[in-house]
């Protein structure tokens, strides 16, 4: 036992050195880095920068489903579904927003080039997605008019 | 925190529909109390999510989600019975995870 005892502590010694060197990585340290340059950036070019996005090319192969008219800025639905084969990274902005990058996703294996979420809208402006398909950035965007604004929210 | 978080897995057709919410307050940090004090910002800026162990997606967030995150995905390839985790972390360290098995389709 005493035996047994040893090699386990051993070998949890070496998984705890190999967690500390990043050999092992539980499942959110897989994710990729906050991109914060492009999250901190208050004016839109910066932003789109910021996501390797200043020459996408539009596309009507990404679908953007959002209200025309959101009474509350708050809480307004967004589904970006991608079409174009080999679709990576989808990125959604709120082209008038005091930090216009909302949110990053990047779709491993199995994921659909797919998601809905909430997102908050300071005032009327056009919603864009960003989407990098075999490392060529194309992108989309849709005018929602806001009632009242949601960044006070 | 009981019912921090919300998970809904589904199969339709082909594809695992998945649903998740999250009980979060989403501060942007330009908010003010009653005594109008800045309420720090508190945000949501990681989230991932996997399959049988695996990552699927991989989602960064600002604060411009709106309170209380809801997040729809997809994973195709996927059969009822498989595992789905969601997990998040936030700018103050916070973290929470949920796992759910995916239901057949109805």
């Amino acid at each position: 036992m005493d035996q047994l005892r040893r090699i386990f502590m051993q070998n949890a010694g070496a998984i705890a050195a190999a967690l500390v060197a990043g050999l092992i990585k539980p499942a959110s340290l897989w994710a990729a880095a906050w991109n914060k340059p492009a999250f901190e950036a208050k004016a839109l070019a910066d932003a789109l920068k910021g996501i390797g996005a200043t020459d996408a090319t539009p596309s009507s192969d990404i679908l953007i489903k959002a209200p025309d008219l959101a009474e509350n800025g708050a809480r307004v639905q967004i589904e970006i579904t991608s079409k174009i084969p080999g679709t990576r990274t989808m990125a959604i902005i709120a082209e008038k927003n005091p930090f216009p990058l909302v949110a990053s996703f990047e779709f491993a294996d199995g994921a659909e080039a797919f998601v809905s979420t909430y997102i908050k809208m300071g005032e009327s402006a056009n919603v864009r997605a960003v989407v990098n398909a075999d490392g060529k950035i194309y992108t989309a965007a849709k005018e929602v008019r806001v009632t009242i604004g949601g960044c006070g929210a | 925190m009981a019912e921090a978080m919300k998970i809904r897995a589904q199969m339709q057709g082909e594809i695992a529909d998945i649903r998740v919410l999250i009980i979060h307050p989403m501060e942007t940090g330009q908010r003010k109390d009653a005594k109008g004090e800045a309420i720090p910002i508190h945000f949501i800026k990681q989230v991932t999510a996997t399959l049988n162990g695996r990552m699927v997606l991989d989602a960064q967030w600002s604060q411009g989600i709106a309170k209380n995150p809801f997040l729809g995905f997809k994973i195709k390839g996927a059969k009822a019975g498989d595992k789905v985790s969601v997990s998040w972390t936030d700018n103050k360290g916070e973290a929470n995870s949920i796992e759910t098995a995916i239901a057949a389709a109805n």
